[in-house]
C-alpha cells in the first residue's frame, strides 16, 4: 500500500474559496452569486478583490440560479454558491430548465454535502444531490476529495464550457493530494495499485479508503484504490480496466445508495462486465444531528466499514 | 390573562437561559434569533395559544403554530418544555446524537408539539395556509399562528403564498414576523433591502398591525389584538420589532451573533444577565 501522509487538515469549502479566488484572477468573465452564505462559502477573498464581479442575491436560490443562467448570456462565467441542499433539492427545475436543457455555463457550487454538515441536522443534509444532478443531461458532477483537489477542481470547471455541480464539505480533513495537480474533468485517480480488489470512493470518503486500504493490506489484502472525483463522465475505461484486473468491487460515497457513485458504477459493469460488487453509502435514510464523526460512524461510513464490504465482496467473488 | 406580565417576563428569562445554555452546550446552533423572540414565544404558549398538552398530530379544536424559520428551534423547545410537552431534562439533548431535540425542528424524531420539519427557509406559510384549509373544511374555528424571519422572507415561497391567504380570505391565519433586520451576511437592508414589508403585504391583502416583541405587555396585548381582527376575510400580519440576542448585552446590536455558540466565558457573562426563574434544566 503507498503510503499516504498529511501534515494539515483543511475543509475542502475553503478549496473552493481559493480556487474561485484564483479563477476570478485568471479569467475576468468569472462572477459569483451567493444566497446569504458567503462566509460558510468561502467567498470573502474573490468579493475583497473583485467586488463588482460579485452578486448578493439574499436567502433567495430559485432567484439565483434563473440571474446565474441569465449571466451567462453576454458571456459570463457565474459560479453559485449555497449549501448542497439549497443548491440542487430547492432549484431543480430552475437548474433543470435554465441551467441544463438550456446548457448554460453556469458552475454550481454546493458546500456543506452529506452527513458531515453535522448538528443541523436531517433539513440540511443533503444525501441526494448526487443523483438528482447526475440524471440532468449534460450536467458534469464532481466531488473533490481534499483541499487541494477541490481547489484544482475549481480551476478547472472555470475553463470548461458548460454546466457543473461541484459539491464539497464543511469539516476540515486531511490534506493529502499534490497542491500543483492538474484537475482532468472525467479521469480517474489512481490513489494505489492492487490486484484482490477495487476500491472505488468520491469525496470525503477517498479518505476513509486509504485508511481502509492500510487495514487492509495488514490482512493480507491488496486494494487497488481509484478516486473518481467526477462522478459525470464516468471514467469507464479506468474502472473497467481495474475490475477487470481485481474481479470485485466497492464503491464508496457520503450519499445515498440510491442514485449515487455506486449506482452509476453498477450500470457500466452490468452493462459491460457484470461484477460482485458492495456499497459502502448511507441506506435509504434521511440523517440527524450530530458531529459529523459520530455520524459518518453511526450511518456506516468509517474506514472499518469499507475493511467489512470488502471482506464481504472478496467472498463473493470466491464463491 | 393567566398570568401577570412579571410571571411571563420570568418565563421569559429561563427560556433565555435554556437557549444559551443548549447552544453552549453543542457548540452550535442559533442563539441570536432565539433570544429575540423568547418573549413571543413566552406570550404565544403562556397567554394566547390554545393547545391540548396531549399532543395530537391532527389538534382538532386546537390552535396550531408552525415555526417556518426553525433555525431557532432553542427558544421553541425550551417553550415546549416549559409548557409540559416533554420534560426539560431533554433540552440538554439538543443537536445531539440520538436526540429529538434536532438541530432544526422535525417530525421524524416524533417530540411532541411540532407538526412540520423547517429548516430550509420560506416553506412555513403555505404549511400554515394548507392546515387553515383543513380546519375551514372541518368546520374548525381555531387560529392558526405562524412566525417567520425577516430575512427569510426573501424566499420567493413566501409571496405565492402571501398572495394566496387573502385571496381564499383566510382569516383565521396570524402571521408574525421576526423583525430585526438581521440575517446571516449582514443587516436585511444591506443583503437584500425588504423595503416596506407593511405596504408590500397590504398590497397584497393582508391586515398588517405592528408591535414591538422585545415588551412583554406590548407583545401580549398585540397577539390578543390580532385575534380581535380575525374573522374579518383578511389574514393578519403581525410585523413585530426585535432586536436579535435580546437579553444578552453583547449579543445584541448585530448579525454576528445569527449562529455562533458561546465559549465558557461567554455563556458565564450572559447567565449573569438572565435570572434563573423556574431552574435550570
Ligand atoms: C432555503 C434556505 N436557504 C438558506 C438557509 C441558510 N440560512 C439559515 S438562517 C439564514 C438567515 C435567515 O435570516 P432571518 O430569517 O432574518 O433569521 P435571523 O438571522 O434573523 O434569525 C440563512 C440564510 C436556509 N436555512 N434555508
Ligand atoms: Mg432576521
Amino acid at each position: 500500500m503507498k503510503k499516504y501522509t498529511y501534515t494539515e487538515k483543511k475543509d475542502t469549502r475553503s478549496g473552493f474559496g481559493a480556487g474561485l479566488h484564483e479563477a476570478g484572477k485568471k479569467n475576468e468573465n468569472v462572477v459569483a452569486l451567493c444566497a446569504d452564505l458567503v462566509g460558510s462559502l468561502k467567498m470573502d477573498a474573490f468579493i475583497k478583490d473583485f467586488p463588482e464581479r460579485f452578486t448578493q442575491v439574499g436567502i433567495a436560490e430559485a432567484n439565483m440560479i434563473g440571474i446565474a443562467a441569465g449571466m451567462t448570456i453576454g458571456g459570463k462565467i457565474p459560479f453559485t454558491g449555497t449549501f448542497a441542499n439549497f443548491s440542487t433539492g430547492r432549484v431543480y427545475d430552475q437548474i433543470r430548465q435554465s441551467v441544463a436543457y438550456s446548457n448554460k455555463n453556469v458552475k454550481i457550487c454546493a458546500s456543506h454535502a452529506g452527513l458531515t454538515l453535522g448538528e443541523d441536522g436531517a433539513t440540511h443534509q443533503i444525501l441526494e444531490d448526487i443523483g438528482l444532478m447526475k440524471m440532468l443531461p449534460g450536467m458534469v458532477v464532481i466531488n473533490p476529495c481534499d483541499y487541494n483537489q477541490t481547489k484544482a477542481a475549481t480551476l478547472a470547471i472555470a475553463e470548461y464550457e458548460g454546466p457543473v455541480y461541484l459539491r464539497f464539505g464543511r469539516p476540515v480533513i486531511p490534506v493529502f493530494t499534490d497542491p500543483d495537480q492538474k484537475f482532468e474533468i472525467g479521469k480517474a485517480w489512481m490513489v494505489n495499485e492492487g490486484t484482490d480488489v477495487t476500491i472505488i470512493a468520491t469525496g470525503h470518503m477517498v479518505w476513509k479508503a486509504i485508511e481502509a486500504g492500510e487495514k487492509l493490506a495488514e490482512l493480507g489484502i491488496d486494494a487497488e484504490i481509484i478516486n473518481i472525483h467526477t462522478i459525470k463522465p464516468l471514467d469507464d475505461e479506468a474502472i473497467l480496466k481495474s475490475v477487470k484486473k481485481t474481479g470485485c468491487v466497492v464503491t464508496c460515497e457520503e450519499h445515498n445508495k440510491f442514485g449515487g457513485l455506486g449506482e452509476s458504477v453498477a450500470r457500466l459493469l452490468t452493462t459491460e462486465l457484470p461484477t460482485p460488487q458492495e456499497f459502502v453509502a448511507t441506506n435509504d435514510t434521511f440523517g440527524e444531528s450530530g458531529t459529523p464523526d459520530q455520524l459518518m460512524s453511526k450511518y456506516g461510513l468509517d474506514a472499518v466499514n469499507i475493511v467489512e464490504a470488502v471482506q464481504k465482496v472478496i467472498a463473493r467473488k470466491k464463491a | 390573562m393567566k398570568h401577570t406580565i412579571k410571571e411571563l417576563e420570568d418565563i421569559a428569562s429561563q427560556v433565555r437561559r435554556d437557549i444559551v445554555r443548549m447552544v453552549h452546550g453543542c457548540q452550535s446552533g442559533h442563539p441570536g434569533g432565539s433570544l429575540g423572540c423568547a418573549d413571543f414565544f413566552t406570550a404565544l404558549y403562556f397567554e394566547v395559544l390554545n393547545y391540548n398538552k396531549d399532543f395530537n398530530m391532527d389538534g382538532v379544536g386546537e390552535d396550531l403554530f408552525f415555526l417556518s424559520n426553525g433555525h431557532i428551534s432553542p427558544v421553541w423547545y425550551s417553550t415546549l418544555a416549559h409548557s409540559g410537552f416533554f420534560d426539560k431534562s431533554e433540552l440538554a439533548t439538543f443537536r445531539k446524537l440520538d436526540s429529538r431535540l434536532q438541530g432544526h425542528p422535525t417530525t421524524h424524531e416524533g417530540l411532541p408539539g411540532i407538526r412540520i420539519a423547517s429548516g430550509s427557509l420560506g416553506q412555513g406559510m403555505s404549511v400554515a395556509i394548507g392546515a387553515a384549509l383543513t380546519k375551514r373544511l372541518n368546520g374548525d374555528k381555531s387560529y392558526v399562528f405562524t412566525l417567520h424571519g425577516d430575512g427569510e422572507l426573501q424566499e420567493g415561497q413566501n409571496w405565492e403564498a402571501a398572495m394566496f391567504a387573502p385571496f381564499h380570505e383566510l382569516d383565521t391565519l396570524i402571521c408574525t414576523v421576526d423583525y430585526n433586520g438581521q440575517q446571516i451576511d449582514g443587516p436585511t437592508k444591506k443583503v437584500l433591502n425588504l423595503d416596506s414589508l407593511q405596504a408590500k403585504f397590504e398590497a397584497f391583502g393582508w391586515h398588517v398591525i405592528n408591535t414591538d416583541g422585545n415588551d412583554m405587555q406590548a407583545i401580549v396585548e398585540g397577539l390578543h389584538y390580532a385575534k380581535t381582527l380575525t374573522g374579518k376575510g383578511k389574514p393578519i400580519l403581525n410585523l413585530m420589532s426585535t432586536q436579535m440576542g435580546a437579553g444578552v448585552d453583547y449579543m445584541m446590536g448585530s448579525h454576528k451573533w445569527h449562529g455562533t455558540a458561546p465559549n465558557d466565558e461567554q455563556l458565564a457573562t450572559a447567565l449573569a444577565q438572565l435570572p434563573e426563574t423556574l431552574g435550570d434544566y
